[in-house]
């Protein structure tokens, strides 16, 4: 049944793999064995996503598909089990003045499907409030996502901000949306920038390693 | 002798109907379609532009002088404020309401139409909208939601449906619609009283009407992104059956640019870039309504500006299908020697000078890109000058730059 599910998920059949996770749940499965399963099947889906086999949509219906399944499993865990521990932590938001998410949805979706811990701080995010989260979570990668120019003097000032309270030189900054590039990325003061969701993953792995 | 603002009018106009009919012009045109840069530029805060229509003309106005773009955006783009306000406008932030004061208004995607409700919107699109989409989409206009279908009032059927028409709230959304729309009436007068008077000064208005791709007209703003990008797998067929009618609402939005000097509608177009879907997606559910939309278009005389704002490189051996000297394509993300190559002969093309540069770069990089795109993309014609999206934050020499050296380089 494992097999089949992560099948289902991967091929995009999304009431047959509902009912096959609710039909393992069922049968007193062991929910990780379903969880384990998600884990697999998006690991397919993420990997035809970097080939250009999937797009958008495959990432919208396995988001949804791994998100209801989630939400059968969670009441069949008995306790809050340890998952496996993350490649690494990542602080992930659209900067202040701006409010488009789409981008950064996707972004935040793959390093998750990836193995990273990712802490989503939504959108129209200011200086302060990122400060606050790298205080708390110490993140290794933070990643700014911005779609209007505005986004670059936001960036800018975010970066100065890090800098000003001491936390910037164990973080490794990306930057990510339409107008970014090594310009842009020298001008906020980043590390690196990201065309898309693909490259944002790379460099990920590349700043803490995990193949 | 100096030319008259009439003479003036009639080159520029020339000018730009020449380049898209792949003939060569006497210089390679300009396009102004800016956001906030203009309003910056006059040193006028958005917010008030937005409330004071006679300002946000008088900034337009100032830029208008100071760079003489051959055709011009003016004020269309600074909404009026005070009509979303007395509506309750819910997906849209702007300068002063959800945002600061001086920057460009944001959507704010949702799903305004639910995944049940494609066949109510495929029959009767203009019930869906009233009482479903205006409902969700404004405050003051949630009294629609009881407006009785008026299809089905034939013969007796108006006895058990026009009583509908008593319900208070119906009537006080109404009232809230006549409110705003007198507001409407100011700032459209004011958007007509600056055609008037750029024409009077030799300046033709870049846009007739504005328009979206069929499949946008879902995706932005009714299902939202991850709405429809969901539908493609989950209800293609109902998707298809509603692109239908949103195909023949492209050509509404558009048909009234017929007629005007320069006959140019707009068309936003957002999901159908590189991306967001796979070619096979793309050749099933974005390009044919599109095509049949730009064809007729083009059958009522109406130029359309397919105004790209992602990366479309893929798409460009779509847009080689569209009837040859029509249209212009107006690339954000694009290898512009390719679009050359795959356009040359069929479309006129437009754009890509990063925004990012004319923000960060110095007027010798604006300068030097402005090269590239008329070397590459301008022999014989076929090419208007434009930065890649519409312009907000700007360094003023860059812009300086981009229209100087354009007049004095693009010239055949």
């Amino acid at each position: 049944m494992k097999k089949k599910l992560i099948q289902a998920i991967a091929e995009m059949q999304e009431t047959e793999a509902v009912q096959l996770a609710q039909a393992m749940l069922d049968s007193n499965e062991d929910p990780q064995v379903v969880l384990d399963a998600c884990r697999e099947a998006m690991t397919i889906v993420g990997s035809r996503y970097e080939e250009g086999d999937y797009f958008l949509p495959h990432l919208i219906v396995a988001g949804d598909m791994l998100q209801e399944i989630g939400e059968m499993v969670k009441p069949k865990l008995a306790a809050e089990r340890e998952s496996e521990e993350p490649l690494g932590e990542i602080v992930i938001g659209t900067v202040a003045g701006d409010v488009h998410d789409i981008g950064k949805d996707i972004v935040a979706f793959m390093l998750e499907v990836n193995g990273f811990e990712v802490h989503d701080l939504g959108v129209d995010v200011s200086a302060e409030k990122f400060v606050e989260k790298i205080k708390e979570v110490q993140p290794d990668v933070l990643a700014l996502s911005g779609f209007l120019t505005l986004a670059f003097d936001s960036m800018k000032e975010t970066v100065q901000a890090i800098t000003a309270n001491g936390l910037r030189d164990n973080l490794k900054i990306m930057i990510g949306g339409a107008p970014m590039d090594e310009s842009v990325t020298t001008y906020i003061g980043a590390d690196n920038y990201g065309r898309d969701a693909t490259a944002a993953v790379r460099m990920a792995k590349d700043w803490i390693g995990g193949n | 002798m100096s030319k008259s603002p009439e003479e003036l009018y009639q080159e520029r106009v020339k000018r730009i109907l020449d380049t898209v009919a792949l003939k060569e012009p006497d210089r390679v045109p300009i396009f102004g379609p800016y956001e906030l840069f203009p309003y910056t530029y006059a040193n006028v805060v958005f917010k008030d532009a937005m409330a004071d229509y006679a300002l946000a003309r008088k900034a337009c106005h100032k830029f208008l002088d100071d760079f003489e773009p051959d055709a011009d955006f003016g004020p269309i783009l600074a909404y009026p404020s005070k009509p979303m306000e007395t509506l309750g406008i819910k997906w849209f932030k702007w300068a002063g309401n959800g945002l600061g004061d001086h920057v460009m208004y944001q959507y704010v995607e949702g799903e305004y139409m639910k995944d049940d409700e494609y066949d109510q919107f495929t029959y009767d699109p203009s019930h869906f909208m009233t009482t479903k989409w205006l409902p969700r989409s404004f405050k003051a206009l949630e009294g629609l939601e009881g407006f009785p279908p008026t299809r089905l009032m034939m013969w007796f059927g108006w006895t058990g449906l026009l009583p509908a028409l008593t319900n208070d709230e119906l009537w006080q959304a109404l009232e809230n619609a006549r409110k705003s729309g007198k507001e409407l009436g100011e700032w459209f007068g004011s958007i007509g009283q600056y055609a008037g008077e750029i024409k009077a000064k030799g300046f033709p208005q870049a846009f007739a009407a504005f328009s979206w791709p069929p499949f946008d007209i879902i995706g932005d703003t009714l299902r939202g992104t991850r709405g429809i990008m969901g539908d493609i797998i989950r209800r293609p067929e109902k998707l298809l059956k509603a692109l239908e009618s949103t195909t023949q609402m492209t050509i509404e939005y558009g048909a009234g640019a017929a007629g005007a000097d320069l006959p140019l509608c707009w068309i936003w177009m957002h999901k159908g870039s590189a991306g967001f879907m796979s070619d096979e997606q793309y050749a099933k559910f974005y390009w044919p309504p599109l095509r049949e939309a730009i064809e007729s278009l083009v059958d009522l005389v109406v130029i359309p500006v397919v105004y790209c704002e992602g990366d479309d490189t893929p798409r460009l051996k779509y847009f080689a299908e569209v009837p040859p000297g029509k249209v212009i394509f107006h690339f954000a993300t694009m290898d512009m020697a390719k679009a050359k190559e795959v356009l040359g002969d069929v479309a006129c093309i437009s754009g890509n000078i990063p925004n990012r540069l004319m923000l960060t770069g110095t007027p010798d990089e604006v300068k030097d890109y402005c090269k590239m795109l008329i070397d590459t993309c301008g022999r014989g014609g076929g090419y208007i000058m434009d930065t890649s999206a519409l312009l907000d934050e700007a360094k003023t020499e860059n812009v300086r730059a981009m229209f100087d050296f354009t007049r004095e380089y693009g010239v055949y």
